[in-house]
C-alpha cells in the first residue's frame, strides 16, 4: 500500500492522509480554519519566520536538546544502546512547547488577543499558558475535571502563569471532553480567539502544522545521530496519546528506510482487557471524531468508547490521521504498554540514570527496554523522551500509598 | 416528490413559513420519542428533525449535550431511532423527518446500510453537523439514490465561495445558524439575519430556515419575516429536562411552546 503514498507529500489539499484526516467540521468553524490554513500557508515558507521560529526555540526553548546515550540503563538490559531525546530538559519540561511556540506565532500574525487550548496532562496546557503570558495573550485552558485532579501540579503552574483553568464536567472528564470544550468556546469566540491544538489531531489544518512545529525533534535527532552514533539508529521509539511527539520524531526519519519505528499506546490494564487508550494497537474501527478520520474507539453505535491509561496525557479514544496511515502502509509499528510496565519502566529510568521521566514518556521506555533486549549491542535505539515526571510525583505517589 | 420538497411547496402556495422542532431521540427516555414527535405534528410543526444521540456532541451547548447523556443513559443507538421513526410512520406518513446529528454513528453503521435502513424507516433527509459537503463525497449520491436529502449548514462567518459550494450540495432546505456559538446560545437579531439571507437568495432558490436563539412567539415571527422557516431546540429540550421526572406532562408543555410559535408565525404571514 506504502507505494500508493509518498509520505513525505501529505496531507493532500483537503488534509487528507489516505482515507484518513479531512475537515469534519460545523460550519460554523469552516471559517476559522481557513482562515488558519492560509495564515500558515502563507508563513510556512517565509524564511523570516521560520527563523523567528528557530530563534524562539533555540533561546527560549533552549534547543537543541541533548540525545543522552543511557549506558548504565543498555548495560543493565545487556541489549541495544538506548538513547534518549531529552524533550523533557526544553522549557516547560516537554516537547510540547516546540509546537506552542509555532502556533502562538501564528496566533500573533492572526491578530487575535486570546487563546484556547484542551490538555490531558497539563504539559499542553502549561505550555500554551507559558507562550501566552510571553505574548501578553489571554489565556484558557480546557481541562477534563478528572485530570485536574490527578495534575494538581499543573493546573497551579498555568494559574501561576495567568491562564485560567477551566475543569471539564461533561462526558468521561478527560481529555477528549475538553477538546469538546475548546471546540465549543473556539465556536463563540472564533473572532477574537486562537485555538492552539496540543497533538497532531484536530480538523486539517491541525495535524499538518503540529507535525511540522514538532519535527524539529526528529531533525535533530537525525543530526546528532549522525555525529554521536556514526550513523542512524536502528529503531526509534516513542509513545503515541495523540501522537505529537512520536510524529515530531519519526517524520524526518520516514524515508529512511533502514530506520524501524515504534509507536506505544496506553495499553491501560491491557489491551485484551477493553480498559485501555490504544486504538491503532487493538485495530478499533474507523471513525470521526473531532474534525477527523481516523482509528476511534467507539462502541457498536458509534458512541466514542471511555479510554484508561494511568497517563492522562495518552488518555485519548483516537490518534492523529497520520499514524494511523502509517500503521496501514506498516511504516511505523504500534504497540501498547500496560500500567504496570510502565510505572516499572519510570522507576527504573529514575533509579539507573537519574532521570525521572513523564508518565506518557515512560509507555516508550517499557516498550525501549524489551525491544533493547532482543537486539546486540552495537545496535543503537533512540527513544523520546517526551517530558520529565515532576508532575507525576503525586500520582506514583498515590500508587505508594502515600498522600501529600 | 420527497415530503420535504412537498411540504415546502404547499406552505408557500399558502405564504406560511415552516415551522421545525428540534428534539433528542430517546430524551428522558426512547419509549416516549414517538408521542413527542406526534405532539409536535399536531401542535403545528412542519418538519421534524429527530436528533441522534452521540457522545461528544461539539457543537452544541449544554442542555443538548444533557440531552444526548439522558437518551445515551437508555442506550439509544442509531438502529433504535430509526425504529421510532417507523413507528411514527404509522401514524403520520406526512410530515418530513430529518435525522440530525453527528458523523460517527452513521460511519460505523456503515453508509449503504445507514441510507437502506434510513429509507425503509421512512426518514427524508439527513443534517450530520460534522461532515460539510467537503467531505460528503460519494455519499451525496448515496443519499440521494436513497430518497435522503442532504440538509447543510450556513454560518455568518460563511465566505460566499463557500456559501456558492454549500447551496451547489444542498438539498430540502438549508439551515442557517444564526449565531455565533453553539446551540441554546444569546438572543438574536432579526435584521442582521434578513440581511444574510438576502446575501444567501442571490446563490439559490432553496428555502432558508434560521436556527439558534428562538424561543417564543415573537422572536419566532421575527426571524419569520425574513426566513422561510424557524428551527427550534433547545427551549423544547428545556421543557423535556425540567418534567424528566414526570414525562406525561411534556408533550403538553411542547406544544404550548410550539402553539404560541404557530400562532404568531400564521399571524405575521396573513398580516
Amino acid at each position: 500500500m506504502s507505494r500508493f503514498f509518498d509520505l513525505t507529500q501529505l496531507p493532500d489539499a483537503r488534509g487528507h492522509f489516505g482515507p484518513y484526516g479531512g475537515r469534519f467540521v460545523s460550519e460554523t468553524l469552516s471559517f476559522a480554519l481557513e482562515e488558519l490554513e492560509n495564515i500558515y500557508a502563507s508563513l510556512k515558507d517565509n524564511p523570516e519566520f521560520q527563523a523567528e521560529f528557530d530563534d524562539d526555540l533555540k533561546h527560549y526553548v533552549g534547543r537543541p536538546s541533548p540525545l543522552y546515550h543511557a549506558d548504565r540503563w543498555s548495560r543493565q538490559i545487556g541489549g541495544a544502546q538506548i538513547w534518549l531525546k531529552r524533550e523533557d530538559l526544553n522549557h516547560t519540561g516537554a516537547h510540547k512547547v516546540n509546537n506552542t511556540i509555532g502556533q502562538a506565532l501564528l496566533a500573533k500574525k492572526s491578530g487575535k488577543p486570546r487563546v484556547i487550548a484542551e490538555t490531558g496532562a497539563g504539559q499542553h496546557g502549561v505550555a500554551t499558558a507559558t507562550v501566552a503570558a510571553r505574548l501578553g495573550l489571554k489565556c484558557e485552558i480546557y481541562m477534563g475535571a478528572e485530570d485536574v485532579e490527578r495534575q494538581k501540579l499543573n493546573v497551579y503552574r498555568m494559574h501561576l502563569l495567568g491562564a485560567k483553568v477551566v475543569p471539564v464536567e461533561s462526558g468521561s472528564r478527560t481529555l477528549k471532553d475538553a477538546m469538546n470544550e475548546a471546540l465549543r468556546d473556539w465556536v463563540t469566540n472564533v473572532d477574537d480567539t486562537f485555538y492552539i491544538i496540543g497533538t497532531v489531531a484536530g480538523p486539517h489544518p491541525y495535524p499538518m502544522l503540529v507535525r511540522d512545529f514538532s519535527s524539529v525533534i526528529g531533525r535533530e535527532a537525525r543530526r546528532q545521530s549522525l555525529e554521536q552514533i556514526g550513523r542512524l539508529p536502528d529503531a526509534l521509539v516513542a509513545c503515541v496519546g495523540g501522537g505529537s511527539n512520536a510524529m515530531g520524531l519519526f517524520y524526518p526519519f520516514v524515508e529512511d528506510d533502514e530506520v524501524a519505528m515504534v509507536g506505544v499506546e496506553a495499553g491501560g490494564e491491557g489491551v485484551a482487557t477493553g480498559r485501555h487508550a490504544a486504538p491503532l494497537t487493538a485495530n478499533a474501527p474507523r471513525g470521526v471524531l473531532h474534525g477527523n478520520r481516523t482509528y476511534l474507539m467507539s462502541d457498536e453505535g458509534g458512541q466514542v468508547a471511555d479510554t484508561h491509561s494511568v497517563s492522562a496525557g495518552l488518555d485519548y479514544p483516537g490518534v492523529g490521521p497520520e499514524h494511523a496511515l502509517w500503521k496501514d502502509v506498516g511504516r511505523v509499528t504500534y504497540v501498547a504498554a500496560n500500567d504496570d510496565d510502565v510505572l516499572a519502566a519510570f522507576r527504573e529510568l529514575t533509579r539507573v540514570e537519574g532521570i525521572m521521566p513523564a508518565l506518557e514518556s515512560a509507555h516508550a521506555l517499557a516498550h525501549a527496554r524489551e525491544l533493547a533486549a532482543e537486539m546486540r549491542p552495537d545496535q543503537h535505539i533512540v527513544v523520546n523522551l517526551s517530558g520529565r515526571g515532576d508532575k507525576d510525583i503525586h500520582t506514583v505517589a498515590k500508587i505508594d500509598g502515600i498522600e501529600f | 416528490m420527497n415530503r420535504i420538497d412537498k411540504r415546502f411547496a404547499t406552505l408557500k402556495s399558502q405564504g406560511r413559513k415552516a415551522l421545525i422542532p428540534y428534539i433528542t431521540a430517546g430524551d428522558p427516555a426512547p419509549s416516549h420519542t414517538v408521542d413527542f414527535l406526534h405532539a409536535c405534528v399536531e401542535a403545528g410543526a412542519d418538519v421534524i428533525e429527530l436528533g441522534v444521540p452521540f457522545s461528544d456532541p461539539m457543537a452544541d451547548g449544554p442542555v443538548i449535550q444533557k440531552a444526548c447523556e439522558r437518551a445515551l443513559k437508555h442506550g439509544t443507538r442509531l438502529v433504535d431511532v430509526l425504529d421510532m421513526v417507523v413507528d411514527f410512520r404509522q401514524r403520520d406518513s406526512e410530515t418530513p423527518v430529518v435525522l440530525m446529528g453527528y458523523l460517527n454513528p452513521i460511519e460505523r453503521m456503515g453508509y449503504d446500510d445507514f441510507a437502506r435502513r434510513a429509507q425503509a424507516s421512512g426518514v427524508d433527509g439527513v443534517l450530520v453537523v460534522d461532515m460539510p459537503p467537503e467531505e460528503i463525497d460519494e455519499n451525496a449520491a448515496l443519499f440521494d439514490e436513497h430518497g435522503l436529502q442532504s440538509i447543510f449548514l450556513l454560518a455568518p462567518t460563511t465566505s460566499d465561495a463557500r456559501a456558492a459550494t454549500i447551496c451547489g450540495h444542498g438539498q430540502g432546505y438549508l439551515y442557517y445558524v444564526s449565531l455565533k456559538g453553539v446551540t441554546g446560545a444569546a438572543t438574536l437579531d432579526a435584521a442582521a439575519v434578513g440581511e444574510q439571507l438576502d446575501r444567501l437568495r442571490r446563490l439559490t432558490d432553496l428555502p432558508l430556515c434560521v436556527g439558534f436563539g428562538i424561543r417564543d412567539g415573537a422572536s419566532a415571527a421575527a426571524i419569520g419575516q425574513v426566513a422561510d422557516g424557524v428551527i427550534v431546540g433547545t427551549v423544547l429540550v428545556n421543557q423535556i429536562a425540567e418534567r424528566a421526572d414526570d414525562p406525561a406532562s411534556i408533550p403538553a408543555a411542547l406544544q404550548s411552546i410550539l402553539g404560541e410559535m404557530r400562532e404568531a408565525l400564521d399571524r405575521e404571514a396573513v398580516s
